[in-house]
């Protein structure tokens, strides 16, 4: 399982990255998206809303299930990657890179260091 | 689904599954493979190449004695008068009330011997009702654990098998089957299958079946074979819109709306169980028809979702999924028969309503 250092977790297995600018990027684990199987179809539908940490910010659906992905701080919600309209099969083949989900800028930038560490998220997946 | 997640037994093979990396998930009381390497690539597999499935939750129910023929023939819709032994026949259990048990396969195995291929999570409830209707001289067996049953599915599924057969693969037309030797053991070989391919359904002693899946596998996999799940087996199926009872079919549902009225036969000197219910509503009229929806836009049709014409609730999708083939959203439901000709109907996905064209026939064809 790919689990890169520098990025935060949070135990319902969204990663967060801080580009350094106010914004952050969100996608979900290796571990996740192995656990969903291939993926056919994403959606944002929270792009321009604020969103409570831990509320639904848009949706994943393998062949077989949906799943919810949820806002990992307290944000609004600024865009969507696009590239998943067409190819969903991103977050499968490079969940920490084309296949991230979208961007939120955060209330308080701060609030990224009460996420999960790799070493936290680890313990957290068994 | 009513299944005690706790009370899974696994199936006879389950430690080769695990072997090569099954993930399982339980399903009518066992604990199934779900996939292997990937649903999509498992499906590919089979509408390109082959693909193997342990399909060993189905149940088998043999029915045999002086009067089996009259007895199977008061069971099910399906007429077994004219069927040869070697042939198998798709029908139906049905309720009193034209509701339908299950659905099944008739396998004509002697002139006095029908052997029930069943839905595994209708097992104990199919068994019971035939020990309730079944009249004298004729008697009814679970054979289930007595059986493993291998589905081998896909274009290449013959020319894969037959290096094993003694018998002749290509003598064994559709819906027909021969007993015979396969990588040594005896088993029953039916070209039959639930993925809209070419293939067969094997049926092995499970106390020999280890040895007869190894050959297969081991056959199969230098020309492409790939052990499938039930993921796959899901989404081959709704392709072929092959109805799923649990889903498409229910004790609630009929043969009629179901659009299976092919599969019963009226004119039997035995009347089924369900004829006159059923009758009537033939002649009423169905109030609602099965059809299929295909997504004009992106997204993942799903079981329950709701149906809708004009803005107007006109049934509800008892099937959906992703179709790998297609690369589009594609289910099954029940559509008011008064809207069930339109030629498109809304699929209300987390309130939002997506077109899709309304189907009458299989998504995909071979």
């Amino acid at each position: 399982m790919q689990l890169p250092q520098d990025l935060r977790y949070t135990s319902s297995h969204e990663w967060v990255r801080d580009n350094g600018d106010g914004t952050f990027t969100v996608g979900i684990t290796d571990h996740a998206q192995d656990q969903l199987g291939s993926v056919v179809f994403a959606e944002v539908q929270a792009v321009g809303k604020t969103v409570k940490a831990g509320n639904p910010a848009g949706v994943v659906e393998s062949v077989k299930a949906v799943s919810d992905i949820y806002c990992p701080l307290d944000a609004e919600v600024l865009a969507a990657n696009p590239d998943l309209d067409a190819t969903p099969e991103l977050i499968n083949e490079d969940p920490y890179g084309k296949g991230w989900l979208f961007t939120i800028r955060p209330a308080d930038a701060s609030a990224l260091s009460g996420l999960l560490d790799a070493a936290g998220y680890q313990a957290s997946v068994g | 689904m009513q299944q005690d997640d706790t009370a899974v037994r696994p199936l006879p093979l389950a430690q080769r599954h695990a072997e090569y990396g099954a993930r399982f998930a339980p399903f009518a009381g066992y604990s199934m493979p779900m996939q292997y390497t990937g649903i999509l690539e498992e499906h590919h597999a089979v509408r390109t190449s082959v693909g193997l499935f342990d399909v060993s939750h189905m149940g088998e129910l043999r029915i045999t004695g002086r009067r089996a023929l009259e007895a199977v023939n008061t069971l099910v819709t399906a007429d077994l008068r004219d069927t040869a032994v070697g042939q198998a026949r798709y029908g139906l259990l049905c309720h009193p009330d034209g509701g339908i048990v299950d659905d099944l396969l008739i396998y004509k195995m002697g002139a006095s011997d029908y052997l029930l291929c069943v839905n595994a999570s209708n097992r104990a409830k199919d068994l019971a009702f035939i020990q309730a209707h079944l009249i004298d001289g004729a008697t009814v067996a679970d054979e289930s654990d007595a059986w493993v049953q291998l589905a081998v599915q896909g274009p290449d599924a013959t020319e894969i098998l037959q290096p094993l057969s003694v018998v002749d693969l290509d003598d064994i037309a559709y819906y027909h089957f021969e007993e015979g030797q396969l990588a040594g053991v005896r088993c029953l070989i039916s070209r039959t299958g639930y993925t809209g391919e070419d293939g067969f359904e094997i049926y092995i002693p499970t106390d020999q079946a280890e040895g007869v899946f190894d050959r297969i596998l081991s056959t199969g996999k230098p020309m492409g074979m790939a052990l499938c799940g039930l993921g796959a087996r899901d989404t081959l199926r709704l392709e072929a819109r092959m109805p799923l009872y649990g889903n498409d079919l229910t004790d609630a549902t009929n043969p009629l709306e179901a659009g299976l009225g092919w599969a019963v036969k009226w004119d039997k000197p035995e009347p089924f169980i369900g004829r006159d219910a059923l009758a009537a509503i033939k002649a009423q009229g169905v109030t609602r028809r099965l059809r299929g929806v295909k997504l004009r836009e992106r997204g993942v049709p799903r079981a329950g979702y709701g149906l809708r014409v004009g803005g107007e609730e006109v049934g509800q999708l008892t099937s959906g999924t992703h179709s790998p083939t297609l690369g589009v959203g594609i289910g099954m439901g029940y559509v008011a028969v008064q809207h069930a000709e339109a030629p498109q109907v809304d699929v209300i996905i987390r309130d939002k309503a997506v077109p899709a064209d309304l189907m009458k026939k299989p998504f995909y064809q071979r």
